[in-house]
């Protein structure tokens, strides 16, 4: 298995192993492999897909249906920052779509390319984080932000971007 | 007695026993939307600062501990939109809004001296009067908080503390002094209805699956709370997560499962990782496992991560799901109580619905039905959000108005920036994607599920979207039929095809194109899409479309016969408007304007005529004075 972001083929392979191992081989617990499975690459790729196929005795099929079936899934790489902005019915009656228009203004992305060409930032919607108190929400990495507002969304763009700058 | 009934009591009395040697306990709330603004950073301040003055912290009790203050991380309090929440027992003092750098202050003050920090107390808008205490708070006042009682208050990740404040004792019961049918008995003369939204009787549910006979039965807790604009669930599994646990073990013992299913959204990590703790810490406790109580009786939980999809919501599909399939729902029947996970006779209940189950065997059924309607008795927790002063989670009984929520509780209805708006109510969604619109007709309905499925909304998971009169009802329709069409599992072809021709008719409303025609076409896919759909996602995804049709059904005429959007939000209906005080007459739009729809004096305020303009924009764009609003 070719892949670039690891040391090496044979050390993601034994990720991959190890994941499988732990749930049994049970091809009832795809959902939890493949959880962790993108826990550890990120994202699922189609290599990785057929791999858990066979381990698990399952049609490639099935197990690319299961995996897209599923909006947690990800089947491309997705940015360092994934920025979610929650689109549940407080936050869209706050405006929630007017900061999801500023930050793919700001990013240059869209709803077809929600990824930076740089691979530092994904935007997407998602239906509801569960925090409509302090709608609008939006999460970066799984860390909430309350109350934004779309120049508030920027400048935590525009901060993580210096971050990045910084870092390098 | 075995040697597990002796365990509750002992660490009852041992908890209690250290409790009673530390002198105050701050409990900080560590619900999602605290911890979004900052809680956990107050947490540690607050922790260093009752240090460096000497004193002991602690932030689990043991009983041959000796300590000055013990500090708690409790799950959601509800009042989300004013926290960090901070709260100092025994005085119950209530602080909002508090940061970091407050930590110093409160220890002095009130740790320290008894005093309160003025400056950290709630205001009540209304009267400007300050709130000491969350009793006094309006907010917390007219509610009834029975099931999220404990939220809040206890550490939801210190198992003792559940059982200090007798929990399950309930699932004792269950396991040692009662027989299954008396559980079942018991909760169907309770009246407890399913709160996922269905409202079917859960004691009935259970009376349903007790008697089938089979090797292996599953219990399921459905917590996919998927519906945008609710949180109980998350509330509850993160808050209290024991006590679904609890409602879980109750529910097994009642049906004769060994074996049970805790199904979590993945977007709920904090849910996943608190509920997993609870079952862990219940399993190390011997509480969970084999021999439960001594009954002779097994019973295994797993926690399972749902993928993010909304129709798992759906029975048939969350088994599917669980059995590692795409979770796409089945015809019923048979039913899950007959044949369910791996064919096996399951029963699902939604997370509060298993939570109320330990209170019912705890109170008696008589305390339960003294709360709510006669049709449905009980309370119902519910997320108040939009367009509403004080956002957050509620609880009330049902039969509770609508008026009484927004306007008591809620504190009234607020314009876009959060100032109270007199007479700006003009709607409430309800029950989601599932449910429908009240209005101001409705204001004195009594919540309920009989009441609000006589008017074609229902109960659902409990979302309440406070709107205001800048609230566009179509584009609500809208936002809620895009959010089932991008859902529908596209198994059935009602819900497929229906949802997907219905948000282009919607589309074509918003965009001006639509036609009395295009109503009638609309309203006649609803009822087919809601007659013919084979899951519930389909059966009430009309619903948003239809009570809005009903409800509002002006508006939908103003945008097909008058092309005007009553509430000025569809951008395609927008009718640019030159501003008389703004304009100074340069003229510039008129010479830029495609169509010369404009016209005016050299250095009067000019003017448009809707009649030729095709609302290009250019003239909003070109101005320099910002006079032309409306594009």
């Amino acid at each position: 298995m070719a892949c670039q972001n690891c040391k090496s083929g044979q050390d993601r392979l034994s990720k991959l192993c190890r994941i499988i191992e732990k749930n049994d081989n049970d091809p009832s617990k795809l959902i939890p492999i493949l959880h962790e499975v993108q826990r550890e690459f990120r994202y699922l790729p189609e290599d990785v897909l057929a791999y858990i196929a066979t381990a698990l005795k399952l049609p490639p099929a099935k197990v690319y249906g299961v995996a897209s079936f599923y909006s947690h899934f990800a089947l491309e790489p997705k940015g360092k920052y994934v920025v979610h902005i929650c689109d549940g019915t407080a936050c869209h009656v706050k405006g929630s779509m007017n900061i999801y228009d500023a930050l793919c203004e700001k990013l240059n992305v869209s709803e077809e390319k929600s990824t930076t060409e740089d691979m530092q930032f994904t935007v997407e919607t998602v239906s509801c984080i569960g925090a409509c108190g302090m709608a609008p929400v939006i999460s970066i990495n799984g860390k909430v932000y309350g109350q934004v507002t779309a120049e508030k969304a920027v400048e935590i763009i525009d901060e993580l971007s210096a971050q990045e700058v910084a870092n390098v | 007695m075995s040697k597990q009934m002796l365990n509750l009591e002992r660490i009852q009395k041992d908890y209690k026993t250290a409790l009673k040697k530390c002198k105050r306990r701050i409990v900080v709330c560590a619900g999602t939307a605290c911890v979004a603004n900052g809680s956990l950073e107050v947490f540690e301040a607050l922790k260093k600062a009752v240090r460096a003055k000497g004193l002991k912290v602690d932030v689990k009790l043991e009983k041959h501990d000796d300590v000055d203050c013990l500090f708690s991380r409790s799950g959601c309090r509800g009042f989300c939109q004013v926290g960090p929440l901070v709260t100092v027992e025994p005085s119950d003092t209530h602080y909002v809004k508090v940061k970091p750098e407050d930590a110093d202050e409160i220890v002095e003050k009130t740790i320290m001296a008894d005093e309160y920090v003025e400056r950290l107390l709630y205001v009540d808008p209304v009267t400007g009067e300050k709130c000491s205490r969350t009793a006094d708070i309006p907010f917390y006042k007219r509610q009834d908080r029975y099931v999220l009682g404990n939220c809040g208050r206890l550490d939801a990740e210190d198992i003792n503390q559940y059982i200090a404040d007798g929990g399950y004792t309930a699932a004792r019961m269950a396991y040692t002094e009662l027989e299954p049918k008396q559980i079942c008995d018991m909760v169907e003369k309770a009246g407890l209805r399913g709160r996922g939204g269905g409202g079917f009787s859960t004691g009935r549910k259970w009376n349903l699956t007790l008697p089938q006979k089979s090797d292996k039965k599953y219990i399921i807790c459905n917590g996919d709370e998927g519906d945008p604009g609710a949180f109980m669930d998350r509330s509850l599994m993160e808050g209290n997560p024991h006590r679904v646990l609890e409602g879980m073990m109750i529910a097994a013992r009642a049906i004769g499962a060994d074996e049970g299913y805790i199904y979590v959204r993945a977007e709920y990590p904090l849910a996943v990782e608190r509920v997993q703790k609870a079952v862990d810490d219940a399993e190390k406790l011997g509480i969970l496992g084999e021999d439960v109580f001594g009954s002779g009786v097994n019973l295994k939980l797993f926690v399972m991560e749902g993928a993010g999809a909304f129709v798992c919501g759906e029975e048939t599909a969350l088994i599917a799901s669980i059995e590692g399939r795409r979770g796409m729902p089945m015809p019923k029947p048979p039913f899950p109580a007959e044949c369910g996970l791996w064919g096996k006779p399951t029963c699902i209940n939604n997370v509060e619905t298993l939570a109320t189950v330990p209170l019912i065997l705890r109170d008696g059924v008589d305390k339960f039905l003294a709360y709510g309607t006669e049709s449905s008795p009980g309370t119902k927790t519910f997320a108040l959000t939009g367009h509403v002063a004080n956002t957050g989670l509620i609880e009330v009984p049902f039969g509770v108005t609508v008026r009484e929520i927004v306007y008591d509780i809620g504190g009234g209805v607020t314009d876009d920036a959060g100032n109270i708006l007199e007479d700006g109510f003009k709607a409430v969604q309800v029950g989601g994607p599932s449910g429908g619109c009240l209005t101001k007709d409705h204001l004195d309905l009594g919540m309920d599920f009989d009441s609000l499925r006589s008017i074609g909304a229902m109960v659902g998971s409990g979302g309440l979207v406070v709107m205001n009169k800048n609230t566009c009802m179509v584009q609500i329709a809208h936002f809620f039929m895009k959010f089932t069409q991008n859902e529908s599992c596209g198994k059935c072809v009602p819900c497929r095809e229906g949802t997907k021709q219905m948000l282009k008719l919607l589309e074509d409303i918003i965009e001006g194109r639509g036609t009395m025609e295009t109503i009638e076409l609309l309203e006649r896919i609803a009822s087919a899409v809601g007659k013919g759909s084979l899951c519930g996602l389909g059966k009430t995804a009309p619903n948003p479309v239809l009570t809005t049709l009903r409800f509002f059904r002006d508006e939908y005429i103003a945008h097909v016969e008058d092309k005007r959007c009553p509430a000025g939000q569809c951008k395609a209906l927008a009718m640019p408007e030159i501003l008389e005080d703004k304009c100074i007459g340069c003229g510039l739009c008129s010479r830029k304007c495609p169509v010369n729809a404009i016209t005016g004096e050299k250095k009067q305020p000019h003017s448009i005529d809707p009649d030729v303009c095709i609302k290009c924009g250019v003239c909003a764009e070109v101005c320099k004075f910002n006079a032309v609003i409306g594009v």
